[in-house]
């Protein structure tokens, strides 16, 4: 008799389990249409082959502005983005102390815009950046120095705690990502090839101190120790988006900040002529974030120099490597085809604009 | 012994207290019974039921709150 | 710590795996350190305060049981010497000496809980007068109250009164009482455990019994689901209700007072399923506070099923020792003299009635509002009294007394009665309450029961049918536990319908609870008592 209840609380902890994993996984958000960027954190955990010469970390100002496809065409640099919405300096560490746990890289680029944010900013920031990675001690840490006070650090083990309240709100998206995903990056790369020129941008207001914050700078010194440890090299960028304003004051604290340490800082926006960047048909936002022919350009442009300066090889002779990114150039081709076919039927890309989709009664 | 019945029988005529031997368990006896018969016991007996007496062992038959009056009364 | 917080949770596991795992005799000092940490985790000055009055009943205890002892050896020694009269006046001797170390113990006790509580309010109610003759009004403290203070305190004090009396011989080891009085799973909300009940089977040896602790985890499971499905999801309507008063009358008052209703019962019943559930997972039985209290047919009933251990403390420790009192006789004696049979033997009833009331209403919180409710609650005890012979009458030329429309009826009125007199706990002033109950009847603004304004209280479509899909089972698991235990009707069923139904009970929990973000924990609402 006693054995049969212990059989049958096994057997009830087993389908509780199974039940609650299952649940999880349709309570979360998929991401896969309107705020397609909480996807991309996962996306990395896909990629067959795990040696990358670059990594970038950071903000939309990476998985915006730079074409992986680009940098293995003109030069043969195998690179992956993992970059998040919104992600803040702590997130960015964290995610590269969990990438090693991968590979080693050659180069590491890290978009300084984020040094403008010295605290957690939102919960769903939060949440993008850090739920696509699987459970580890990496990931927990990172999201202790992430929550907001409202927030507690068991749901980031289980997510379900979480997420739970929007059995209310599912969608036949949330069926139909039930249990799979469709790639939206190109290694973490986020197409739009819609264009919306610069107009008027806003003056930029004047701060009381333009002083990055002391938790900005302890996780940017944790980056920095972190890649020499390693005997990574790493690329501070300001990349060319025009707004959020950067400051003079904030770039000559990146310069100093780059002699200090001895490393590499490129402000694009000096060389957007350099670049050939034309903010009339490059930026699909007005100028916050660069679209399809933008990114091209910078990634060729930032591309020469990674190539130069650290003497990343050519891998298009490697017929294995070749073989993959061939699959991610016909991918990649495929989306643009996509994207400008959309753009013609509708005049606006349909994952990226909810809203006009249910004004015009579509469901992507 | 009779005078107490008449107390009783005074709050709940339809009862035969004579032979009912769970008053308390029942619930024919609520606490304002309770109260309003001490106050007469007190005042036809001249004793004093304290608290703690207030226990269904003591009320559930007329013979056993006879019993208690008569041990108090005893005690004095 | 709340009971619906992870940090409960989490120590209740390490709590529980502890507890069948340590030398059986340890189990209690366990327990003991157990509630201790999760009392710290409350505030540490709280550990003070118990501590205060764990250690001054203790002692209260064995002086009282030290003079019965020298009453006992002295009398035995000196029993053919002394007379009648002797020993008489030695008892009396003894019992004035014990009763100066209980009064000192509850005016001690009851003194403290009285200046954390009633401070404020009392110098609320003074300035009131001071500022009538324009003088400078005192400033309110800052004291923050003891998690359960009004619970624990009751429990200690019902002790004390018991040893006094002889009941039982006081607790001579420290801890153990010290253990019965912050037992963690009463501090939160009660019930107001009597020692000689409780002592049963809290310092007894436990092994794990499978029955008895998934019956116990069954219990806490349903809390659960009272609690976070539905107590937590309709209190946003309710706060919306009662924060605007002025927006939301007539109709919407009828609304609010409802749904209080459910949030109070759901709320109460569901953290003490929890607090019973989690001591029956222990092997520690402790006493039943609610007998499915909405389906009363009237308010001296619904106050025996509502709330139960508060009910019979207040009876067992002021109303019965208040009405039995020497002072009450002799009041009671003279009121019959000069006022006649009839008001003379009311007098005890109604000054006991109205005092434990007023002592109600007051223990539930310091002002006005729940005076004036606790009043009122005695005022209508008292009135259904007096109406009684009517009833009768009534009932003897109409004979619908045993039909199930009118036996429905009476349940429907006493709940409509009780959630009316409830409104002074929403709005907590005793004004507005009044404004509002009588705007029921002056704005028949109905349509707002129609027209989609009720969508807009805080709860939207999908939250009204889970409550109403949850309102349902609590209806309908009240209705067939009137046959007996719905566990043990359960375990007669087939395993996997058993087993599935715990199943279904614990996803409704995780998927439907009210927690998280967007949802605020909300403290239960007796936790400041």
């Amino acid at each position: 008799m006693k054995k049969m209840r212990t059989i049958s609380i096994v057997i009830v902890i087993l389908v509780i389990t199974v039940l609650s994993a299952v649940l999880q996984k349709l309570l979360m958000p998929k991401y896969m249409t309107q705020i397609v960027e909480g996807a991309l954190i996962e996306e990395y955990y896909h990629e067959k082959i795990k040696d990358h010469d670059v990594i970038f970390i950071g903000d939309c100002e990476v998985y915006e502005n730079f074409s992986p496809i680009t940098l293995w065409e003109e030069y043969g640099i195998t690179s992956f983005i993992r970059g998040g919405a919104q992600q803040l300096v702590w997130h960015s560490y964290y995610l590269l102390e969990d990438t090693l746990k991968y590979e080693k890289p050659d180069v590491v680029v890290f978009s300084v815009l984020a040094m403008m944010y010295n605290e957690p900013q939102r919960e769903a920031y939060n949440r993008m950046n850090i739920d696509g990675m699987p459970l580890s001690l990496t990931k927990l840490k990172m999201a202790k120095a992430s929550m907001m006070p409202e927030e507690d650090l068991i749901t980031y083990v289980f997510p379900i705690l979480r997420f739970h309240s929007r059995w209310s709100e599912l969608t036949s998206e949330d069926f139909r990502y039930w249990f799979k995903r469709d790639q939206i990056s190109h290694n973490g790369y986020l197409m739009r090839v819609d264009v919306k020129p610069v107009g008027r941008l806003p003056s930029p207001r004047l701060l009381d101190d333009y002083r990055f914050g002391d938790k900005a700078y302890e996780y940017l010194d944790k980056i920095t120790e972190l890649c020499k440890k390693n005997g990574i090299k790493l690329v501070l960028i300001k990349s060319p988006s025009l707004y959020p304003h950067w400051y003079e004051e904030w770039d000559q604290q990146m310069v100093d900040y780059a002699q200090k340490n001895g490393l590499l800082y490129i402000n694009m926006l000096n060389d957007i002529d350099e670049i050939g960047l034309d903010f009339e048909k490059d930026t699909y936002d007005a100028g916050l974030h660069l679209n399809l022919s933008g990114a091209e350009k910078a990634a060729k442009y930032l591309g020469k120099i990674l190539q130069t300066k650290f003497n990343l090889p050519d891998r298009r002779n490697d017929e294995k490597l070749s073989a993959i990114w061939q699959e991610k150039i016909d991918y990649y081709n495929k989306m643009e085809q996509e994207q400008y076919r959309e753009l013609e039927e509708y005049g606006y890309l349909l994952k990226f604009n909810m809203r006009r989709n249910q004004e015009n009664n579509i469901n992507p | 012994m009779e005078e107490l019945l008449k107390i009783l029988e005074e709050l709940h005529p339809e009862i035969d207290f004579r032979t009912h031997e769970h008053l308390i368990d029942d619930k024919i006896l609520d606490s304002f019974d309770i109260i309003t018969l001490i106050a007469e016991i007190n005042d036809e007996f001249d004793v004093a039921i304290p608290a703690h007496e207030i226990i269904p062992e003591n009320f559930n038959s007329a013979k056993a709150l006879y019993s208690l009056i008569e041990r108090l009364k005893d005690e004095d | 710590m709340l009971f619906t917080s992870y940090s409960f949770i989490f120590f209740l596991i390490i709590l529980i795996l502890l507890y069948y795992l340590v030398p059986k005799r340890m189990q209690w000092k366990l327990l003991l350190l157990g509630s201790f940490v999760f009392y710290y985790f409350s505030g540490w000055s709280n550990l003070v305060y118990i501590s205060v009055t764990i250690v001054s009943t203790y002692f209260a205890g064995l002086k009282i049981d030290e003079l019965n002892r020298r009453q006992s050896a002295y009398l035995k020694e000196n029993r053919e010497k002394l007379t009648k009269d002797e020993k008489k006046l030695y008892k009396e001797k003894t019992k004035a000496k014990q009763w100066k170390w209980l009064l000192a113990c509850l005016i001690f006790n009851l003194g403290i809980l009285a200046v954390v509580k009633y401070t404020n309010f009392a110098i609320a109610n003074i300035n009131s007068i001071l500022s009538i003759f324009r003088m400078t009004e005192l400033s309110f403290v800052n004291i923050i109250l003891p998690m359960g203070i009004s619970f624990y305190t009751f429990k200690t004090m019902g002790y004390i009164i018991d040893v006094y009396r002889g009941k039982y011989e006081p607790e001579r080891n420290i801890g153990k009482l010290a253990l019965f009085v912050s037992f963690f799973p009463q501090l939160i909300q009660g019930p107001i455990s009597r020692y000689d009940d409780l002592s049963q089977t809290l310092y007894q040896e436990h092994s794990f019994d499978p029955k008895t602790f998934s019956y116990g985890f069954e219990r806490v499971l349903w809390g659960y689901f009272k609690k976070l499905v539905i107590a937590d999801r309709i209190v946003a309507a309710v706060l919306t209700i009662t924060k605007n008063p002025d927006t939301y009358d007539g109709v919407y008052v009828f609304v609010g007072m409802v749904f209080y209703a459910i949030q109070l019962y759901a709320d109460f019943t569901g953290g003490i399923d929890i607090t019973i559930g989690i001591a029956q997972m222990l092997g520690i039985e402790v006493a039943e506070n609610f007998i499915r209290p909405f389906f009363s047919k009237s308010i001296a009933e619904y106050w025996r099923r509502w709330h139960i251990t508060m009910g019979t403390w207040f009876r067992d420790y002021i109303f019965y020792p208040l009405s039995v009192c020497k002072p009450m006789l002799n009041l009671s004696k003279f009121s019959r003299k000069h006022l006649g049979e009839n008001i003379g033997k009311r007098v005890p009833v109604y000054v006991s009635t109205l005092v434990v009331w007023f002592a109600t209403g007051i223990w539930h919180g310091s002002s006005w509002n729940f005076i004036v409710w606790g009043l009122l609650n005695g005022v209508i005890i008292l009135i259904s009294q007096e109406l009684e012979p009517l009833y009768s009458k009534f009932h003897e030329k109409v004979k619908i007394g045993d039909t199930f429309g009118f036996r429905l009826f009476q349940v429907v009125r006493t709940f409509l009665l009780m959630s009316s007199l409830r409104i002074l706990d929403c709005y907590r002033d005793v004004g507005v309450s009044f404004r509002m109950f009588f705007s029921m009847f002056t704005r028949p603004n109905f349509r707002v029961l129609f027209d989609g304004s009720l969508l807009k209280l805080g709860l939207n479509v999908h939250d009204y049918i889970v409550l109403a899909l949850g309102v349902i089972l609590m209806i309908s698991f009240s209705l067939v536990q009137r046959r007996g235990s719905v566990r043990e009707m359960l375990s007669h069923k087939p395993v996997v319908l058993r087993y599935s139904v715990y199943i279904a009970l614990f996803f409704t929990v995780l998927v439907f609870g009210a927690y998280g973000i967007g949802f605020d924990s909300n403290q239960f609402i007796y936790n400041q008592f």
